[in-house]
């Protein structure tokens, strides 16, 4: 029997799998029950506070976690530390996850890597399933057809003590992002294209679904890094319906189910996607044939326009943080440094493109590459990328989260103007006085050849 | 934690940029540290370094509500962004909207984040300016912000939090009171865990 036969058929991706996960419910707030909560370095507050009231991680079994923020990418050891404060984090991680009885993925296990990156990657993220991390990028994992939403410390000890959450139902919003991208134009412009479209708190309270021929073209890693972004757009979550991509993404993951669990798991996930009258309290449509590589001038996600563009008229207080005057054309602008990385941009299909760009020259300001993970970095140095890399100058990483936050030491200097692949122009973000431009990885690889913002397109 | 609110009548001081990310809030480098040193020191730490920034200033040095503007507090969960109001002594921040993860923080830490009309917004902050010192009052019973003046304007909050803040009620000791529903929940789900399966059951009912 189809479990949704007594459901009119209007209900949206989002309502689904919210509906399924709601326990119980009182003045308004749903009680909603988490399918896999995913922990990293810095919930040691959380911790903290759960072992204050004398209470223990109730659901071990749901719970996945690894050192990423924190992590040194020079090596492998929490002894390859910033300094002595930052190696504590790590270790207190560790301690941390051992007593939980957790599985976790420590800092010289080959599938430890960037949280957003891990969970897909291993098929601890699964569709249906109500994921939570304190990270505002959890948005991500949305990108397999789950519900996953970032928290803060007091929500992580409330998921470690309970396996649930109090949450407020919020609203719905589609993105159908129509037509076929053109040459040049990857999942991160499409993002930045929509950010720049709708406005930082543009979906301030919603749960997007990206949807759309554009959308269902995508690879799942695609489809991550525009589920990424969506908290840059104010959004709780974003999510993609689960389809024959998605399936043939997870099968074999080693924590997707299998045999026969696969196939039961299979139905039901197909039941998934947004029924054709599905109702959304808002929707905004993009056309992806007119879209262009972009790059970020200020010091929002919002601020971003394609890479043929000009600086526009803008707050003062952006454009004095960034050097920057309105009417300055953005290609030419010359950088003093590219990051790739991020749990936005480090997937192997970030690493690949970034490659195609570099192969056979040489970078002209410092750049690092930092993969998602010890499996994606595996599997980049099996293509041989990593060398492609290295010969051109660029310096070659372990996986973590690495100049997307600067908490691990790798960061900017004040002023120092950086082509990054990750997810926030933030003042400050890369490090203090640090000037950050976001763009793709393929663009960012064209920075680092050029020396300055370059229309990847333009490259021979 | 539990936090209790009722109402506060407390100075107020005026912030204007759209879009105050987290990060501007505490700056990353900041989180790392213990909440038991106190976070009202990280508060706003690298806008601080300006002697002109409105909170170095008196009387808005004494404030305990901060009046924002829109998406105030988006960006990053990091709840030290909470920490760090609460611990600098700020108990309500009033905005048009907030970023949803920063919202519930404040929540949790006994911070009253109360939604206000851009307009109605934009009007407090330029009195605040314009009359430095200004005590605004914000009534989580009634779910107003009043002015001096007599002016009253309803605000919007989450309800179940707001009960929980009036009461000062312990929101983890009252889920821990539903564990049995939690059980429950769990049986009817079936076995949907680890690698064997990812397929939950359907809910009866």
């Amino acid at each position: 029997m189809d479990p949704q036969a007594d459901q009119p058929p209007l209900r949206s991706l989002f309502q689904k799998v919210w509906d399924r996960h709601v326990v119980l419910e009182r003045g308004g707030q749903c009680l909603l029950y988490v399918d896999r909560h995913l922990v990293h370095d810095g919930s040691f507050h959380a911790f903290a506070n759960l072992a204050r009231r004398g209470l223990r991680v109730r659901r071990p079994e749901r719970t996945f976690g690894m050192p990423d923020h924190y992590v040194p990418t020079s090596g492998r050891s929490p002894g390859d530390a910033a300094t002595p404060a930052i190696r504590r984090l790590i270790e207190v991680f560790d301690a941390n996850a051992k007593a939980s009885g957790m599985t976790a993925f420590a800092l010289d296990d080959e599938r430890q890597g960037i949280v957003h990156i891990v969970g897909p990657e291993q098929g601890i993220t699964l569709p249906g399933f109500v994921v939570v991390c304190g990270d505002s990028h959890t948005s991500t994992h949305g990108a397999l057809g789950a519900l996953a939403f970032g928290i803060g410390q007091s929500e992580i000890e409330h998921v470690l003590a309970t396996q649930t959450l109090w949450q407020a139902r919020p609203r719905t919003l589609r993105v159908l992002i129509e037509g076929v991208r053109p040459r040049g134009v990857s999942a991160k412009d499409v993002i930045l294209a929509l950010i720049a479209r709708i406005g930082a708190g543009g979906a301030v309270g919603h749960v997007i679904e990206y949807a759309g021929g554009a959308v269902r073209a995508m690879s799942v890693e695609e489809r991550l890094t525009v589920c990424n972004m969506s908290i840059e757009a104010g959004a709780r979550a974003g999510m993609v319906a689960p389809d024959d991509t998605t399936f043939q993404y997870l099968r074999g993951r080693p924590f997707a189910p299998s045999g026969e669990a696969w196939d039961r798991a299979l139905a039901y996930w197909k039941t998934l996607p947004s029924d054709p009258q599905a109702r959304f309290d808002a929707e905004v449509t993009l056309q992806a044939a007119g879209l262009e590589p972009m790059v970020t001038w200020g010091t929002s996600p919002e601020h971003a326009a394609p890479i043929t563009g000009c600086v526009p008229e803008a707050p003062a207080r952006a454009l004095e943080y960034m050097g920057l005057q309105a009417g300055m054309r953005l290609a030419g602008l010359p950088i003093d440094r590219v990051f790739i990385g991020s749990c936005t941009n480090s997937r192997i299909e970030d690493l690949r493109a970034a490659a195609a760009v570099v192969r056979g020259r040489k970078a002209r300001v410092p750049a690092l590459v930092v993969p998602g993970s010890g499996l994606v970095r595996r599997q980049a140095e099996a293509e041989g990328l990593d060398a492609v890399f290295r010969e051109a100058g660029f310096e070659w990483r372990h996986a973590g989260c690495s100049m997307c936050v600067a908490m691990n030491g790798d960061s900017g200097a004040p002023q120092e103007r950086i082509a990054s692949t990750s997810n926030r122009n933030f003042e400050g973000r890369q490090g203090r006085g640090a000037r950050t431009h976001l763009m793709s990885p393929a663009m960012a690889a064209a920075a680092a050849l050029a020396g300055h913002l370059a229309d990847v397109r333009t490259l021979a | 934690m539990s936090a209790q609110f009722s109402a506060l009548t407390a100075v107020a001081a005026p912030l204007d940029a759209v879009n105050v990310d987290t990060d501007q809030i505490i700056p990353a480098r900041f989180l790392k540290f213990p909440r038991e040193e106190g976070y009202g020191r990280f508060l706003f730490h690298d806008l601080r370094v300006d002697p002109g920034f409105i909170l170095n200033r008196a009387p808005f040095d004494r404030a305990r509500i901060l009046v924002a503007d829109a998406n105030f507090g988006c960006g990053s969960s990091r709840e030290g962004a909470a920490y760090a109001l609460h611990d600098a002594g700020f108990r309500a921040v009033i905005a048009p909207s907030f970023g949803d993860i920063f919202a519930a923080n404040c929540l949790k830490n006994g911070i009253v984040p109360a939604r206000l009309g851009a307009e109605i917004c934009a009007g407090l902050r330029r009195r605040l300016r314009d009359h430095p010192g200004t005590e605004l009052t914000v009534d989580l019973v009634s779910q107003q912000v009043r002015a001096p003046g007599g002016a009253a304007h309803a605000f919007a909050v989450d309800p179940f939090h707001r009960h929980l803040l009036l009461e000062g009620i312990d929101e983890l000791g009252l889920t821990l009171a539903n564990l049995p529903a939690i059980e429950a929940f769990e049986r009817r789900w079936g076995a949907g865990l680890g690698p064997d399966s990812g397929s939950p059951r359907r809910r009866p009912g």
